[in-house]
Order: structure tokens, then C-alpha cells, then sequence
């Protein structure tokens, strides 16, 4: 399997040179990176290239990386029925930089953009229709940047006075557990509470 | 103007062609019966013929991808059981089978058969509700009823071997939880006697029925094309011919031991979608049978958790052994840890490929994890599918694109 993704690799690589950034094989997948955007063009070789064939498109996601300065991650997956292999596309975008969307080549990446835009708040170049696909209607945010809070801002419930749902900010009434498993042994980076006395002496 | 209006220069206009003919708008769901669960479709119909399908998704989100990133990676397990959540278990398969590629743990033989065993159960769960509610939806009260005693009797044998009948977490990484009593295989084995039998009334209700057939032949057509701008897998890529079946092109688990057939349809259309999915229960029911069997074998027996870091130790040993219960305590408070890396883990689920995949940094929790529903992308084509068919079609077509919300919605 590895060596029949090595030899794609070198396929692809030397017939796009200037596409791919950098070729990867893990755990007996191929990962390509490429600039964002050469991403229409790449992605149009691996599906019309007699060798690739990669005409289905499996997913598309995207990582959040804050701190980075390129802060998110677009992942492509494929998949080619004809000749059995995957390869992963991954391309590395700021956050305010624009992607361009592929949906003129996969049609199926319609939605998968759009829930991107809507999870991370990434904007797609020439997508027909880029509306928030799962949040609710006339949500803020991106959920899955890594900076929004698992509880969100807002919660509904149903207002007996007023006779409709209402959005309201959210109350917890005990906080949001995030347990720290950070052993003081191995090279915890804070102080544990009781412990600032000791560093003094 | 509505149709509702009875002005009598409303007709006028319209004989004198002065007055516009325009598309009416539906709301279709989601609160429909034949919606599948909370689809919200926009339908802009030009009299009984759509026009354009506008689904509106995400009633039923409930973050999980965003859940899973505070939680452990055995804490995540249960999650994937609330997507697809009539066949429960293969999802958990594709969860668990990325953390092995990721450490690189080696499954025991027992595991494997148990697990393949009760991924086909599930396959047969799901077609089951499939097949039978998609008749529902084209007027046959009957099937639901049938199928259903049998979806009854593959709980129950969920609950046996895990204590739940539907949110299993069975499928544990490196293994299955709890070893099948012996008694229950025997069970197993005689359902699958008996099944075929129920086969047989369910065909003889629906395959050759007049109204069934008027209801679903030339629906619905997909093409190979289509498979490919749309992403189709499983069943709706089989439908159309294409022998597309992740067991068999890249088998995971011990699936390539295993002597089963791909069926595939010859027109693309719901009907072949049909056959195919009562052969490929057919199917399944012969691979339990071969799984039951191998169980047996002295091969077959065994540990079921591939003991190490990832899993439990054997109770026994915690009575006797500091390490064992220091290590049981750690594994369900702070978990295990995952080496740094990515990977995306597929298998076919009833509906198609479903994957995961999981981005990990080092940590006992998953840095990204994103779960590939086949049904997304299949809902995603109902546009298409259903232009220019009438809005009776509209039921049959999410009936035969087989959406379950938990896995679209997430």
C-alpha cells in the first residue's frame, strides 16, 4: 500500500511541481499541501489525471490552530473508486484569507464548505450560496474555533409572561468542568494553589 | 394571490392571460411524518411538479464534534452511538478503529469476530427500518409492523451482550467490552434460521407489488456520474452498478476472511435501491452465520480487550495487583493518551462510508475530531434528485436516501 502511495506521490509531484507544496505519507495515508490558492487547480488535476482519478470528494473540514499565524487548516479528503486509494489535501490559510471554494469541480463540496463557513468562519470564493448550514437561524460565532466556549453565549427556553421562545444569556448554575490532568511532576507549567509560598522561600 | 381566492376577476385574469401563474412555496417538515426525523425541506412547486428543494438541516445539531474536544477519547465513545443512531454500533467501529491506527494496537481474534458480528446487526437494523418505513411512505402500513418484531429481537440481543438496547458502547479501542455469553451465540444462530423466513413475507409484500413498484421504479435515477459529483456511497452508489463496498476494497477488521456478495442494481432507481438492501441483509445474515461459526473455533476464543494502556485491567487482577487498580483508576479519570498524528478511519455503515477523522496532539483528548456522515452528503443531492419529480416522489426519495438526523445533524 505505502509503496503504491509513494509512487503516486512522485507521480503527482512531478507532473505539478508548482502545486504541491510538500508530499506526506502517515500511517498509510498520503497527504499533500498546497498553497490556498492553487487549491482549484490541484484539486482539478487529482480528479481529471488518468493516474489519480480522485472524482469523489469525502470531506472537507478544517482545523483551528490559534495562536498560529496561519491560523486554520482546510482539509480536503478523497477518495478514487477506480483506482482505491485516498489522499488528504491540506492547505494552511489566515484568518482573514478567503479559500477559493471547488465546487465547480465537486459539486458535493457545497455543503461541506458551507459548514465550514459556519463552524469556523472561513469565507469561499465563488460558492454559490454560503449560508450557515447547522447552527440555528440568526446564530453568532463560530462554534468550533477554539476560542468559543463549549456552553455558547446564549440559551432558549420558552417565556410563559411573553408566549414565545426566548434567547437569553447563558446561566450555569455550577461551572463548566474542565478537570486538569496536567501531573505537577511532569513539568506543569503553573503553580498550584498553596504552592506560591513555597517558590518564595 | 392565493389559491384560496375566489374573486371572480381572479379567473378572468387568468383567461385573459393578464393574470401571472406563479410557483407555490411549501414548508415541507419538520414535523412530517415522512421527514425522517427534523427535515426541514422548502419546496418551490410548480403545481405537483418540484421545482426546487431547499433542505434546511441542523434541527437536531447538537455540537458534538465541539463536545468531544473537552472530553477523553473513552468518554467520546458514547457520542458516536447518538449519530446514526439505528445502527449504533458502526459507528463506534470507525471511532475505535482510528485510535488503533493511531497507537498502533493489534485487536484479538474474538474481538474482531464479535465485532464483525454485530456490525452486520446493525447493517440488518438499519435496512430493516429502512426498507420498511420507505413503504410506509409510499403506502404500506404493513411491513413497519413485521420488520419491526425482528428489530425487536436484534435489540434484545444488544442488551445482552452490552446492557443497552440502542446507546450500546460496546465497541471499546482494542476490543469489545464484555465477552458474549455462550448461550447467546446459540440465540444468534437460531435467529438467523428464522430470519430468512421473515425475508421471505416482506418480499412477498412489497417486491412484485403493484403499487410499490408504480410507487418506485424509474424514481429517483442515479447515474455513475452522479455518484461522483455527489459523493454517493454506499447503497446509493451500489444501486447504480457500481460495486463499491468498503468491506471488500479496503477491508478493516477481519472482514476479508469473510465470503460474502456485493449486490449491485441495475437501473439506479428506488426499486433496485430496494432489492439491494433486502440481498445485502441477505448477505449479512450469511456473514453472522460464518462469524458464529469462527467464534467457535479454537481460534475464535480468547481475551476480546487487547490488554495494554488502552483498556482495562481483567477485575481479578485488580484485587491482587497495585498497578492493575492504580491503572484502572487513571484509565477512567485522566484516560489514555494518544500519540500526536492524524488519521481518517472509514467504514461502511448501512448508509455508506462513514469516517472519522481525528487530529491528535499528544493529549488524552482529541484535538479535532470530525465525523463524515454518508447521509450529508446524500441529503446534499436531494436537490438535484428531486427536480422535476412530484412532490408524492419527494417521500419516496428521502425514503430511499435512508437520513437519520443524528449523523447529518451531529
Amino acid at each position: 500500500m505505502t509503496e503504491q502511495l509513494q509512487e503516486l506521490a512522485a507521480h503527482i509531484e512531478l507532473r505539478q511541481p508548482e502545486l504541491v507544496s510538500s508530499t506526506a505519507i502517515t500511517l498509510d495515508e498520503l497527504t499533500i499541501e498546497a498553497v490556498s490558492s492553487d487549491i482549484p487547480a490541484l484539486i482539478e488535476f487529482l480528479k481529471s489525471d488518468e493516474q489519480c482519478r480522485f472524482a469523489s470528494l469525502v470531506d472537507i473540514t478544517a482545523i483551528d490552530y490559534p495562536g498560529d499565524e496561519r491560523r486554520f487548516c482546510v482539509v480536503y479528503h478523497f477518495l478514487s473508486m477506480y483506482r482505491n486509494q485516498r489522499i488528504r489535501v491540506k492547505t494552511y490559510v489566515r484568518e482573514e484569507e478567503i479559500v477559493p471554494s471547488i465546487t465547480d469541480i465537486h459539486p458535493s463540496a457545497n455543503w461541506f464548505e458551507r459548514e465550514v463557513f459556519d463552524m469556523f468562519g472561513i469565507l469561499f470564493s465563488g460558492h454559490p450560496d454560503l449560508r450557515r448550514i447547522l447552527t440555528d437561524y440568526g446564530f453568532r460565532g463560530y462554534p468550533l474555533r477554539k476560542d468559543f466556549p463549549t456552553t455558547g453565549y446564549t440559551e432558549v427556553r420558552y417565556d410563559e409572561v411573553q408566549k414565545r421562545v426566548v434567547y437569553e444569556p447563558v446561566s450555569l448554575t455550577q461551572e463548566y468542568r474542565q478537570f486538569d490532568f496536567m501531573s505537577p511532576w511532569e513539568g506543569a507549567e503553573y503553580v498550584l494553589p498553596g504552592d506560591e509560598k513555597g517558590e518564595k522561600a | 394571490m392565493m389559491d384560496g381566492d375566489l374573486s371572480p376577476r381572479g379567473y378572468e385574469d387568468a383567461l385573459t392571460g393578464e393574470q401571472k401563474i406563479r410557483n407555490f412555496n411549501i414548508n415541507f417538515g419538520p414535523q412530517h411524518p415522512a421527514a425522517h426525523g427534523v427535515l426541514r425541506l422548502v419546496l418551490e412547486l410548480d403545481g405537483e411538479i418540484v421545482e426546487r428543494c431547499d433542505p434546511h438541516i441542523g434541527l437536531l445539531h447538537r455540537g458534538t464534534e465541539k463536545l468531544m474536544e473537552s472530553r477523553t477519547y473513552l468518554q467520546n465513545l458514547p457520542y458516536l452511538d447518538r449519530l446514526d443512531y439505528v445502527s449504533p454500533m458502526n459507528q463506534e467501529h470507525a471511532w475505535c478503529l482510528a485510535i488503533e491506527r493511531l497507537t498502533g494496537t493489534e485487536v484479538p481474534r474474538r474481538a474482531q469476530l464479535v465485532r464483525v458480528l454485530y456490525s452486520e446487526i446493525g447493517r440488518i437494523l438499519s435496512h430493516i427500518l429502512n426498507i420498511t418505513t420507505q413503504a410506509m411512505d409510499v403506502g404500506a402500513l404493513t411491513p413497519p409492523l413485521w420488520g419491526f418484531e425482528e428489530r425487536e429481537k436484534l435489540m434484545v440481543f444488544y442488551e445482552r451482550a452490552c446492557g443497552a438496547r440502542l446507546h450500546a458502547a460496546y465497541f471499546r479501542p482494542g476490543g469489545v467490552h464484555q465477552d458474549l455469553p455462550p448461550d447467546l451465540i446459540d440465540d444468534i444462530e437460531a435467529w438467523c434460521e428464522d430470519f430468512p423466513r421473515v425475508m421471505a413475507d416482506i418480499d412477498g409484500l412489497l417486491t412484485e407489488n403493484r403499487i410499490f413498484k408504480q410507487r418506485n421504479v424509474n424514481i429517483a435515477v442515479v447515474s455513475e456520474e452522479e455518484i461522483m459529483e455527489w459523493g454517493f456511497s454506499g447503497v446509493m452508489a451500489r444501486g447504480s452498478g457500481l460495486a463499491w463496498d468498503l468491506r471488500r476494497a479496503q477491508p478493516y477488521e477481519c472482514y476479508d476472511e469473510f465470503d460474502f456478495l456485493i449486490p449491485t442494481g441495475k437501473n439506479g432507481d428506488c426499486y433496485d435501491r430496494y432489492l439491494v438492501r433486502m440481498e445485502e441483509m441477505r448477505q449479512s445474515v450469511s456473514i453472522m452465520k460464518q462469524a458464529i461459526a469462527k467464534l467457535r473455533e479454537p481460534e475464535g476464543q480468547g481475551d476480546v480487550l487487547a490488554r495494554g494502556k488502552l483498556t482495562p485491567p481483567k477485575r481479578g487482577d485488580m484485587k491482587t495487583s497495585m498497578e492493575s487498580l492504580i491503572h484502572h483508576f487513571k484509565l477512567y479519570t485522566e484516560g489514555f493518551h494518544v500519540p500526536a498524528g492524524e488519521v481518517y478511519a472509514a467504514v461502511e455503515a448501512p448508509k455508506g462510508e462513514f469516517g472519522v477523522y481525528m487530529v491528535s496532539d499528544g493529549t488524552n483528548k482529541p484535538y479535532r475530531a470530525k465525523l463524515r456522515a454518508p447521509g450529508y452528503l446524500h441529503l446534499q443531492a436531494m436537490d438535484h434528485i428531486a427536480k422535476g419529480h412530484q412532490l408524492a416522489d419527494v417521500a419516496a426519495i428521502i425514503g430511499t436516501l435512508d437520513v437519520v438526523f443524528g449523523e447529518i445533524d451531529r
